[in-house]
């Protein structure tokens, strides 16, 4: 299949029109904002939507629109920008509302900086979001998966009635690596018809809202979410393993996104001094892979996290090892992706803790 | 006995629910004005109504068609969502003044003058009504509301805010007109801009907006009767009626 050079944050754009978004929305932001200079001008080519809005607030409602008119949308934005939609997330998610929403994360807190970051793993995760809310998280590390997982999100979406949010970097939106353009995905137009506002023609009126004022009934709502949280726990956990095949491996590394890139590098160092290191990259950080974490625990493998920020990731590992092994941490923030050296270093510092 | 003939009847895009609104409230006129005019242009099969967030949250229990609530003043966003998703259908945002006029105002300034061809009724009664009358950027200047319990006092609390002629001057904007449902005659003025506001829409030619000063007597503290004196005698006054736009945005 043919391979193009491409940004991520293009590869972004390119994946989700293949995967049949017909509307998409957004504000400027950096390092994020080729998304919408790319979709302003591939949308009109194929007869879709592209609008630039006044304001993230504003910018996920007009996706809160369109989703429940039951068309495949979606936006983008970076750190403040999505930290401005939160209100309209949880609303989409009330709603039961399949839609993409993707962060190219930068510094924070606050203004922060524009380099790239890992800093709202616990926001994408956890939610910004008000009321008990979950999305399927995807983090990609490479351009080919900015493409592949927006190519497919809509799938995802669909299924579980439900956002799913791509949490990507400044770095990956920024670079460039080739990338196989698969071909522009078939569904179904009508799938949603029967609970989007497409108009009540020969039928009862449809209503998208999220407001249930009996105790009762917004118990059941509850009750009835958790349910397809359950399912996307039990269907849908994604992760990715390298060099962990040894029953007596020394280290076990977890990483996500681009950090597992440079994780991946001190894997082969470490091994060519001598160590048995193996990687464990998520790729979905919600549901998070705690069974498999969890394995490694079971053995006693050292782990350590990697992340562009400062230990949030961390938190969910410490979860799953529920306490049955060494859990250590290496973080660098914002614009300051760490070397292989500097891992294979604290992989040393680490396995000192346990006294190899 | 005489064969009785029924001269005036529900309309079709309104069931027969009790409504939830207070008596003498203007939103139960407004809504069946609004359901009359989907009846007349024959487009309820094809109309998606934008419920607030304020007393008429639950605006989509009494209305026979496709409803949306949105999340508190982004009602202007989530309509022109729909709108660009499907061209086809006739999009109605429904807010009150609190939604509209304060929280909500870089989404109506922006859809009117993006010439967004949705269609807006702004109920302007003045008040907070839902959260039980606190003081909106509509309320008039000396009028007490239980976060002006004297009386608002622009030194402190700024002015009451002109939507319609603010909407006016935007190059978007294609039909604004000020109504009220004070007395039969000026309910079928507001019907009148109502269905122009629709037909307006299914033309394609933009932005429209009718703004409708409504009575709230439960937050005025007044009886029904003095709640559409003081429409017509304080609210008139500083909110004139009439059309404040009528010309056409895109000359193409």
């Amino acid at each position: 299949m043919e391979k193009v050079m491409m940004k991520g944050n293009e590869a972004l754009a390119e994946g989700a029109l293949r995967g049949g978004c017909q509307c998409y929305f957004g504000y400027p932001i950096t390092p994020q904002s080729e998304v919408a200079e790319y979709m302003s001008r591939r949308m009109p080519e194929l007869g879709r939507v592209f609008l630039q809005t006044e304001s993230e607030v504003a910018t996920i409602n007009y996706l809160y629109g369109a989703a429940g008119a039951g068309v495949r949308c979606m936006t983008t934005s970076s750190s403040p920008g999505i930290s401005l939609m939160q209100e309209g997330i949880s609303y989409l998610i009330g709603a039961e509302l399949p839609c993409l929403i993707a962060n190219v994360v930068r510094g924070g807190p606050g203004l922060g900086n524009i380099q790239p970051a890992q800093a709202d793993y616990w926001q994408a995760t956890k939610g910004g979001t008000h009321g008990d809310c979950r999305m399927i998280v995807l983090a990609p590390n490479s351009v080919q998966e900015m493409f592949d997982f927006a190519r497919d999100a809509f799938d995802l979406a669909e299924k579980y009635r439900n956002p799913v949010f791509i949490l990507a970097d400044g770095a990956l939106g920024q670079m460039m690596e080739p990338v196989e353009l698969k071909p522009f995905l078939e569904f179904d137009p009508h799938k949603n018809d029967s609970w989007a506002t497409t108009g009540a023609k020969n039928r009862e009126p449809h209503v998208i809202t999220s407001i249930h004022l009996e105790p009762e009934e917004m118990e059941e709502f509850n009750r009835h979410l958790q349910a397809k949280y359950l399912l996307m726990e039990k269907e849908e956990v994604r992760w990715e393993e390298y060099q962990t095949n040894e029953d007596d491996l020394d280290i076990l590394i977890v990483a996500y996104g681009i950090a597992s890139r440079v994780c991946r590098n001190a894997v082969d160092d470490l091994r060519a001094s001598g160590i048995k290191a193996g990687l464990l990259r998520p790729i979905t950080l919600w549901p998070f892979p705690k069974a498999e974490i969890r394995r490694f625990a079971d053995r006693k493998i050292p782990i350590l996290v990697v992340e562009l920020n400062m230990g949030q990731m961390l938190e969910d590992v410490l979860l799953a090892v529920e306490g049955k092994t060494l859990v250590d941490f290496y973080g660098r923030y914002a614009g300051i992706i760490p070397s292989a050296d500097e891992v294979v270093r604290k992989a040393f510092d680490t396995l000192k803790k346990v006294g190899k | 006995m005489e064969k009785k003939k029924l001269i005036r009847g529900r309309p079709d895009a309104l069931n027969d629910k009790i409504m939830h609104y207070c008596p003498g409230c203007g939103h139960g006129i407004v809504h069946r004005i609004v359901a009359e005019v989907v009846d007349e242009l024959g487009i309820k099969d094809r109309f998606v109504g934008i419920a607030p967030v304020g007393c008429s949250v639950f605006a989509y229990w009494y209305f026979n068609t496709d409803f949306h609530q949105a999340a508190h003043g982004r009602a202007p966003a989530v309509a022109s969502g729909i709108k660009r998703a499907r061209p086809e259908l006739i999009v109605m945002s429904y807010q009150g003044d609190g939604d509209l006029a304060a929280i909500g105002t870089a989404e109506i300034v922006h859809a009117a003058n993006r010439g967004e061809n949705i269609t807006v009724i702004f109920i302007n009664n003045a008040i907070y009504g839902m959260t039980g009358g606190q003081m909106a950027p509509t309320t008039l200047i000396g009028q007490k509301s239980t976060t002006t319990p004297l009386g608002r006092d622009p030194r402190k609390a700024g002015f009451p805010i002109k939507i319609s002629e603010m909407l006016a001057v935007l190059p978007g904007s294609r039909y604004i007109e000020r109504t009220t449902v004070t007395s039969p005659k000026e309910v079928n003025k507001t019907k009148k801009a109502i269905k122009k506001a629709f037909e307006l829409q299914m033309k394609g030619e933009g932005f429209t907006m009718v703004e409708v000063l409504s009575p709230c007597p439960t937050n005025w503290r007044l009886t029904p009767k003095d709640a559409l004196k003081f429409v017509e005698e304080k609210m008139v006054e500083y909110y004139p009626l009439g059309v404040f736009k009528d010309e056409p945005v895109f000359n193409d």
